[in-house]
């Protein structure tokens, strides 16, 4: 058996970062676990390190947060009092009679890896209490024409020019909703792209809808001025009450054609217009990863923006004895956010393991109390942006019979109406088993949130937690090889 | 509302009874507590099989329910994707063989078609099967079918021939007349009915608790692993080990494991079956899937390297002699049973519900229900003493 650490952080993006550096301070032993080969997670994702170069830091916002985060990182590591596995997916989380979590890996690369434990790679890893910080991902509404090569999630554009230098395209339109828009096109322009539109579905009055949370976070109205200005300087065209109606082309994306929206619910209602384009980037806001929380059984709650997110106490605890939850995961709010939660848990589970020496109590009280405020100010920004940059009401109705809903199972719209309609499908599970949304390859990571939506429309009601749960919930949190399963069984004890 | 039948549970024996009691002209209501097939009907593989059942009641149900799924639904059968794939039991060992063939001579008198497969003709079976197997016996009648599309369009058939489905309706209570079942008390209101059929599979014990009657229906935990897609025909039949006809019929509490394996028509392989009674716990086991991966790759070595996506639970509703409970019953008239059918509920399905169908109509069943009676077993008390 490995050894048992206090607590295993997974991810490191902003939260576990902040989580995994403040445990270790707080005199924890700890086991960061991520995904990716270096620090940073999808926000602070940057080149290869083994090929740095010095502009690596332009288009980051906080990039020195990231770098004091990442120096203590090093040093922490470097002594021993944080074991760091990068490249690790954690893909079962069971827990023993005593409490103990163990958390099962498989490398991320798909590449099968000899000798894995010389390669330090680990198969295990047991700790007293997790803090997860797993990060979202873009949110994504089917559209006429989205699976047709060319188009990608806003953040996948992102990623390939933060972690490549690679430009999807030459010609882009970024479309959905919401702030992180304005970085995604900027930062393609900047790359060389020439962008067609930045076609956002609300209008920016929208700010107005909610001017103290709007407020409440100083420094988020200097980058919205930057965007701003960046968007002006390259001349990027920026459509408000607007949507892709459908992406168009023959084989790959040659063009979008694009119509206003009424401001209200977001019924179609204007011209369309086609605008040619070889790239479209979408996001819809974000979509919390709840594989780990779901399985632990932590109570979830729909959120503001229409995310299923976990419900967590004052001190980011979750509803599971032992697990703490900071981040995305908690409710969509970005990286400053996530990094005050991530440092909150970890304080708070210093205090919960009696590792806080009597001396610093008083400081550490404080650092609770500044840490609390900090991330109400953020949840109270972060729901002012959700409320301003909404889901449009009516986008079911975009929707035609033949518009594809699930493109890992080609399940259109028409199916799940059918499902609903002839075959009795009142619910997402029941429309999952029925038409096969959801049980492809990404086990409906990215239509599940629309799958939901759409049957609680067909269904004439709002949509719940409920709808949300079933195609959130992962029975394995990443797919993993029959042989690697096999492992397991000789590991455990049992007959 | 006033119904000739009322039918609690709409899980596929449920679904089954409501439509052929509907097609003999009685005016049916069912009743589900939560959604359609939410119970053991979406937990399993779908499997039509003769082949793992010992002579026996069960089998006649079994080779009855074959030709119900083939005569009498056979127009529909492109509506929940049946497919006539065949089974193939492979025996590791030479006395595993010697044992399987005793077994197909028993079976081959009661009308199971069986050809024993030898040695050398395994790859033409199953190209990817393992080395070093001593033989095995192929099943053509065994067959599929995705059982929660089953329960939908049964369903469907039976609203166009007049049934009442009430989804989100759970029973609380039964209307009496003295001893008699005169209807159900739901909390969607009373429905009074000449008859009242529970189907409510792993949980039929507790309806029929609430009739005061003794049911002894158990939960017996599955786990069900699915893969990535592969290419169509990498795995061509249901594939499993002779051991499983020993697991399924045994009555251990700990947890068993013997391998089956088979494609389905959306690419996905599905890999069972584990047996454990741990009551209605929902958590993953590890030692459970982790099993079930090593044994299929036994089987079929090529599967290592193949990614499992997901896994998926279920409980079997199991009785202590293995055989489902299917009838009248005397203790309260008016309150007949269709539950029980363990790990074979999909395929003893339509044979079920056309039984049902027949015996409610005052018909003579086609088969007799003797076996199945709800009153066989003990009362609760008699079992202690």
């Amino acid at each position: 058996m490995p050894d048992t650490y206090d607590v295993a952080v997974v991810g490191a993006g902003p939260a576990g970062l902040a989580a995994a550096v403040e445990s270790a301070a707080a005199g924890l032993g700890v086991v960061l676990i991520d995904a990716a080969g270096q620090p940073g997670g999808q926000y602070w994702r940057h080149y290869d390190e083994n090929h740095a170069r010095p502009d690596d830091r332009r288009g980051h916002h906080g990039w020195s947060t990231f770098t004091r985060l990442r120096e203590r990182l090093d040093a922490l590591t470097a002594t021993g009092r944080i074991r760091y596995l990068p490249g690790h997916q954690v893909w079962l989380v069971t827990r023993d009679e005593n409490g103990a979590f163990t958390l099962q890996l498989t490398p991320t690369t798909s590449t099968r890896v000899d000798g894995a434990e010389e390669a330090g790679l680990s198969r295990a890893e047991t700790a007293r209490a997790l803090i997860l910080c797993p990060g979202g991902y873009d949110r994504q509404l089917p559209i006429p024409g989205w699976d047709l090569p060319g188009v990608m999630a806003a953040g996948g554009a992102q990623a390939l020019l933060k972690g490549h230098r690679t430009l999807a395209g030459r010609r882009a339109v970024v479309a959905g909703t919401g702030p992180f828009l304005l970085p995604v096109a900027t930062g393609l322009a900047r790359a060389g792209a020439s962008l067609a539109a930045v076609v956002e579905a609300n209008g920016t009055l929208g700010w107005l809808r909610d001017p103290v949370g709007a407020m409440s976070v100083p420094g988020k109205g200097v980058e919205a001025l930057q965007y701003a200005a960046l968007m002006a300087r390259h001349r990027i065209p920026y459509r408000r009450g607007t949507v892709i109606r459908e992406i168009l082309g023959e084989g790959r994306v040659e063009a979008v054609r694009i119509a206003r929206v009424d401001r209200v619910d977001g019924r179609l209602a204007g011209p369309e217009e086609e605008i040619a384009a070889d790239l479209v980037a979408l996001g819809w806001g974000f979509t919390p990863s709840l594989e780990l929380p779901l399985m632990l059984g932590a109570e979830t709650r729909r959120d503001v923006d229409g995310s299923l997110v976990v419900v967590v106490d004052d001190l980011q605890r979750s509803s599971v004895d032992g697990v703490y939850v900071a981040g995305e995961a908690t409710g969509v709010g970005g990286a400053a956010l996530a990094v005050a939660e991530g440092r909150l848990s970890a304080v708070a589970l210093g205090v919960a393991l009696r590792r806080t020496p009597e001396s610093s109590r008083r400081a550490v009280v404080a650092v609770i109390g500044r840490l609390s405020r900090e991330i109400r100010r953020g949840r109270r920004f972060a729901a002012a942006m959700h409320r301003a940059y909404p889901v449009p009401v009516a986008w079911t109705r975009w929707l035609s019979d033949s518009t594809l809903v699930c493109r890992c199972e080609e399940v259109s719209y028409g199916d799940l109406v059918r499902a609903h309609r002839d075959l009795g499908a009142e619910d997402p599970r029941t429309l999952k088993m029925l038409a096969r949304p959801g049980m492809g390859w990404c086990q409906g990571r990215v239509c599940g949130f629309a799958t939901a939506e759409i049957s609680a429309c067909l269904s004439r009601r709002e949509t719940t937690a409920e709808d949300l749960r079933p195609l959130s919930t992962r029975s394995l949190a990443v797919p993993v090889t029959l042989g690697e399963l096999a492992a397991l069984a000789d590991d455990l004890p049992g007959n | 509302m006033t119904a000739d039948l009322v039918v609690v549970g709409a899980g596929v024996v449920g679904a089954a009874g409501a439509y052929f009691a509907s097609l003999a002209g009685l005016r049916v209501v069912v009743v589900e507590r939560g959604a359609l097939a939410g119970g053991t009907s979406s937990a399993g593989e779908g499997n039509l099989l003769v082949s793992d059942k010992e002579a026996g009641p069960e089998l006649d149900l079994a080779l009855y329910s074959q030709r119900i799924w083939r005569e009498d639904l056979g127009e529909h059968a492109g509506l929940w994707e049946f497919e006539s794939k065949g089974g193939l039991v492979v025996a590791a060992s030479e006395h595993g063989l010697a044992s399987l063939r005793e077994l197909t001579v028993h079976q081959r008198r009661y009308g199971v078609e069986v050809r024993d497969v030898a040695r050398a003709e395994l790859r033409d079976y199953e190209p990817h099967l393992s080395d070093g197997l001593a033989g095995a016996a192929f099943y053509p009648q065994d067959a599929q079918v995705q059982p929660m599309l089953v329960v939908a369009h049964l369903l469907r058939l039976a609203r166009e021939a007049g049934a009442l489905v009430r989804t989100r309706t759970e029973v609380v209570g039964f209307l009496r007349d003295g001893d008699r079942v005169t209807g159900v008390r739901t909390t969607g209101g009373d429905i009074p009915a000449g008859a009242v059929l529970n189907a409510t599979g792993t949980w039929a014990g507790g309806v029929a608790d609430l009739a005061g009657v003794h049911v002894p229906v158990l939960p017996r935990r599955g786990f069900i692993l699915v893969t990535e897609p592969m290419p169509s025909r990498t795995i061509r039949h249901k594939v499993y080990a002779a051991e499983y006809v020993g697991d399924v019929a045994s009555s251990d509490a700990a947890l068993q494991t013997s391998p089956v394996v088979e494609g389905t028509g959306s690419g996905t392989i599905l890999i069972g079956s584990s047996r454990e009674r741990v009551g209605f716990d929902r958590t993953v086991s590890g030692k459970a899937i982790g099993t079930l991966a090593a044994k299929a790759i036994a089987l079929f070595p090529m599967l290592r390297e193949v990614r499992a996506m997901r896994t998926y639970l279920g409980f079997r509703p199991y009785c202590p002699d293995h055989l489902p409970v299917i009838g009248p019953d005397p203790r309260a008239p008016g309150l007949w049973h269709a539950c029980g059918h363990e790990g074979a509920g999909i395929g003893l399905s339509a044979g079920t519900g056309k039984l049902i169908a027949q015996a409610l109509a005052g018909d003579g069943p086609d088969l007799d229900l003797t076996p199945f009676a709800p009153d066989r077993f003990p009362e609760p008390e008699e079992a202690l003493r």
